[in-house]
């Protein structure tokens, strides 16, 4: 049947996932609306803000900027995949430590963005740290404690090796 | 280890003051909150929406028929769909001179602005909702229109709504003393032209919308992004034609506002029009490029103000003209006088200033309307004032905290009554002006600037002072006469059989942390411990009347209520458990949800008391026992003051224009302080939009009257790389007469900060004898100040 829709496999936070989808479908809207994965959100729809961002294979990319089809194959983690209400995620628990998040919105994007940043950023100066959050847009925190709490992690982590 | 005695009330550890981690965070760190977007019903429709590309024109004709042949298509809609369903929202005003724009849900006959709605397409998915607008085709007869203020204002320019007869849809004048006199007599005076252009609040979460038509009850639930949820409730159901018990508005967790999200929008008026028409959820949530179009936008004022100031530089007098521009509508509930009249009421700031005019006229223009945002007209008063008092300290060689110093209302002043009719009271003005300049040793600083300056860097110090009215209560409307009530704020708190305590209030958070900040003031006050309180809020139907959370209000009558509620509460669970505990009330006191006795070991569980009012008939007398439950409305009556210096030094690179803030620091007084860890953030998070508005931040309407941003790529706000370190001090002033001592602070940071940071690019521009004067200063902007004087030098020569 041609129905204009292709099938899409991929893994979401470790489970797997096959769709039909329209290969126009976005990465974010196949994720919130097809999954019902609703924290990842959406700000601006030109990969601009960064509200959107999950990590494919690791690295952080913009779900707005992403048709679900190009994700076939890959591993996606979304905020989802971080940690629960009931335990949080060591990310998660930084922001919560420092108040790093006000209304939420960009937090989902800006944990996940983090999460890629620890792994292959060196985070040494706040310059780095500046640098590597200037890619996702808060519009409430003025970065400062998102700051701190990325200084704290980086800490912990220590030198890239 | 010893229990610590908390048999003395006073030596009890109390959770107002403290920095309490939020309770909203758990939901929103995982993906598990719930934005209007993410919600989903059964059989919902989506909508997307035509809107105009033309700044002023007569619609003649919209053929949808290709529309049709979008698969998912349902319906389309124009204004005339709806004609007899409803009501136009009319912003009224007691205001002399005033034209109240009526709002609709599209355009009807004629659109305003670029961005106004004009076509609803309603279909199975808002793909194929986008996907047949495309398809829709509208003939518009353009109209002449007047894209600046400059021009809008004269008499001959095109009107905007004919049945105005003009574009100057308000005009106010406030006037103290013969001020022309003052100006004559005076030894000195200094002048300008000062402007803030267009901004767009720009919260993350673009506006969202679902209406459900319930057949049953036959009535609607809005879900909407909005902070002012029962402002919305009370003028829907009379625009709908509902009773309010027909409608309710929830505003559940909201992706942030800054005002963008604190008017009526056509937009919610048409998903309920459309839910009820079509029988089904019906959804619309608008893209980034419909935020910056059509969002109510902020400021644009232009200023033309002067100081009147003697050889001591002691202010004499001050006057302005203002024209503000306040797009093609006047917005509801505010006003188009919500802006502008607060540019000339709170002009005279923090100062002691005999002799004041101040003039505004607020013009219609083919932009979409301006409304609330953070900090409201005082961004742009703010900017015009702390330029005249710098320019007033270079004229006669006096240092810029000097001035202030001067001039600020002292304490022994208070309550001292501002020209246009403002009453400050008992807020540090001068502690805040000593604390930012203690905090970076401004002597030093001072010194500092001059080693780098004699290095031929561009480094400049700037000082900003303010005073803003805050939690304002009935005595006082945030616009003049405008149709809604604002004093007032009410709670809800009851305590159910199991010992829960429900708190509902009007207010309705969208990232300031209520749940948590009124949660800490209900478990002081009532004694109960933090994790038995629900906190709810942003629903229209939990408390009789509410409005929102707005203007720096919700801690001050939010908090307030909460306060008195929870005394009230306090005495009815005391009075049971006297009962039950055979103990004199006044014996009693409840901690941390424990009622102990002081003249016995008795003690008993707030869920042991609830249990036996609810549950265990016969423990109290039946004529005795009442319910756990109270309801309480705080009225501030006049609000708080607040006040604040900013004091910041930043370099500009002669290169590329850009600017670098080295240094930043906010001293405030915001009264007791709940929690500390929200008022930093909400510091932080102001003074960042204030360095947006400062030095990046500008919606653009070219001469065809078309916006220049079409996205964030555009339109640039702050990121991490832009916003320094903040130092924030507190002077916690104590405030008498007001339930908890608290002032409003969330606005603050963006009044302060374009200020000051163009009174430091003025300073580091010294030598070209450079006045920055217009906001945003972007590197553009700044290299033409910097090649026109220049050019002038050499011409001079």
């Amino acid at each position: 049947m041609d129905d204009g829709e292709t099938e899409v496999t991929l893994t979401v936070n470790g489970i797997n996932v096959t769709r039909r989808v329209e290969p126009r479908m976005l990465l974010s809207d196949f994720l919130r609306h097809e999954l019902g994965l609703t924290g990842t959100h959406v700000g601006c729809e030109h990969g601009v803000c960064g509200a959107c961002t999950v990590t494919l294979d690791g690295r952080s990319a913009r779900s707005c900027l992403t048709l679900a089809v190009m994700a076939d194959g890959m591993e996606v983690e979304t905020i989802e995949g971080q940690g629960t209400p009931e335990n949080l995620s060591r990310i998660q628990k930084a922001f919560h430590d420092h108040h790093g998040l006000q209304c939420g919105f960009c937090t989902p994007g800006m944990i996940m963005a983090i999460a890629d940043l620890l792994k292959h950023h060196a985070l040494e100066t706040d310059e780095q740290i500046r640098e590597g959050l200037s890619g996702n847009i808060c519009r409430c925190t003025g970065y400062v404690n998102i700051i701190k709490a990325v200084r704290e992690l980086a800490k912990e982590r220590g030198p890239l090796t | 280890m010893t229990k610590p005695d908390y048999s003395d009330v006073t030596m009890r550890p109390k959770l107002v003051g403290k920095r309490i981690k939020r309770t909203e965070d758990l939901r929103l760190l995982t993906g598990t909150g719930e934005y209007v977007d993410d919600m989903q019903a059964p059989g919902m429709l989506h909508v997307a929406i035509r809107r105009s590309d033309q700044p002023h024109a007569k619609i003649v004709s919209i053929d949808a028929t290709d529309a049709f042949e979008v698969p998912g298509i349902v319906a389309v809609f124009d204004m005339s769909d709806f004609e007899g369903e409803c009501e136009p929202a009319v912003p009224t005003s007691r205001m002399k001179d005033y034209y109240a724009t009526p709002t609709w849900p599209l355009a009807r006959g004629k659109v305003r602005y670029v961005g106004e709605p004009v076509v609803a397409v309603v279909a199975e998915s808002r793909y194929a909702a986008e996907d047949a607008l495309e398809h829709i085709r509208i003939e518009y007869e353009a109209l002449p229109f007047a894209i600046r203020q400059v021009d809008a204002v004269k008499d001959d320019a095109p009107l905007l709504h004919e049945e105005a007869g003009t574009n100057v849809i308000i005009k106010r004048e406030f006037v103290r003393a013969d001020v022309d006199e003052v100006f004559r007599t005076a030894a000195h005076t200094v002048g300008g032209t000062f402007r803030m252009t267009r901004k767009c609040a720009s919260p993350m979460e673009n506006r969202s919308y679902m209406a459900q038509w319930d057949k049953r009850r036959r009535s609607l639930t809005l879900y909407t992004s909005s902070n002012i949820p029962g402002v919305v409730r009370d003028v829907l159901s009379g625009c709908l034609g509902l009773s309010s018990h027909q409608l309710r508005v929830v505003a559940p967790d909201v992706g942030g506002s800054f005002g963008g999200k604190g008017s009526l929008y056509g937009e919610e008026m048409l998903v309920c029009l459309l839910a009820r028409k079509l029988q089904r959820p019906v959804k619309y949530v608008a893209d980034r490029l419909e935020d910056i179009a059509a969002m109510s936008q902020a400021f644009d004022e232009l200023i033309e103000a002067e100081l009147a100031f003697d050889d001591e530089g002691h202010f004499l007098g001050l006057r302005a003209d203002v024209i503000g521009d306040v797009g093609a509508f006047s917005i509801y509930p505010w006003t188009a006088a919500l802006e502008t009249v607060q540019v000339i009421s709170f002009l005279p700031g923090p100062y002691k200033i005999d002799a004041y005019r101040g003039r505004i006229r607020g013009v219609l223009t083919p932009k979409p309307p301006t409304g609330p945002y953070r900090g409201v007209g005082r961004p742009s008063s703010t900017l015009a004032m702390e330029r005249l008092v710098d320019m007033a300290a270079r004229r006669i060689g006096m240092d810029p905290a000097e001035i202030r110093r001067r001039n600020l209302v002292r304490d022994e002043d208070f309550p001292y009554r501002t020209a246009p009719g403002i009453i400050w009271d008992r807020s540090a003005f001068r502690d805040c002006l000593e604390g930012a300049c203690n905090a970076l040793d401004y002597p030093r600083l001072l010194k500092r600037r001059d080693r780098m300056r004699a290095e031929g860097r561009w480094v400049g110090i700037g000082i900003a002072s303010y005073a803003e009215l805050t939690g304002i209560g009935s005595r006082i409307s945030v616009a003049p006469g405008m149709p809604i009530n604002t004093g007032t704020e009410t709670a809800n708190i009851s305590i159910d059989s199991t010992g829960v305590v429900t708190a509902a209030f009007g207010v309705a958070s969208h990232g300031q942390g209520l749940e948590t900040t009124l949660a800490q003031i209900v478990a002081d006050e009532l004694g109960c411990s933090m994790g038995d309180i629900v906190v709810l809020h942003g629903d229209s139907s939990l408390v009789p009347m509410s409005s929102g959370t707005y203007a720096s209000r919700s801690a001050v009558l939010g908090g307030g209520a909460a306060a008195l509620t929870s005394r009230t509460l306090k005495a009815k669970v005391l009075a049971m458990a006297a009962i039950l505990m055979d103990a004199d009330a006044a014996d009693l006191d409840i901690h941390e949800g424990l009622v102990t006795s002081r003249t016995s070991n008795q003690s008993m569980t707030l869920r042991e008391v609830a249990t036996a009012v609810y549950n265990q008939m016969g423990r109290i007398p039946r004529d005795q026992r009442v319910d756990l439950t109270a309801q309480q409305t705080y009225d501030p009556y006049l609000g708080t003051a607040c006040s604040s210096t900013h004091l910041c030094m930043l370099e500009v690179d002669p290169g590329t224009y850009g600017v670098k803030i080295l240094n930043y620091v906010v001293s405030e007084d915001c009264g007791r302080i709940i929690n500390p860890m929200i008022v930093d953030g909400q510091v932080h998070g102001a003074v960042a939009q204030g360095i947006g508005a400062a030095l990046l931040e500008e919606v653009i309407h070219n001469d065809e009257g078309q916006s220049v941003a079409a996205s964030l790529a555009d339109y640039l706000l702050p990121v991490a790389t832009d916003i320094p370190d903040i130092e924030i001090v507190h002077i916690e002033a104590e405030l008498p007469n007001n339930v908890g001592g608290f002032r409003g602070m969330g606005e603050g940071g963006t009044i302060g900060t374009p200020a000051s940071i163009a009174n430091a690019l003025t300073d580091a521009l010294s030598h070209l004898d450079i006045g920055v004067d217009m906001l945003p200063a972007t590197p553009e902007r700044l290299f033409q100040l910097v090649r026109t004087a220049r050019t002038s030098e050499r011409a001079t020569i």
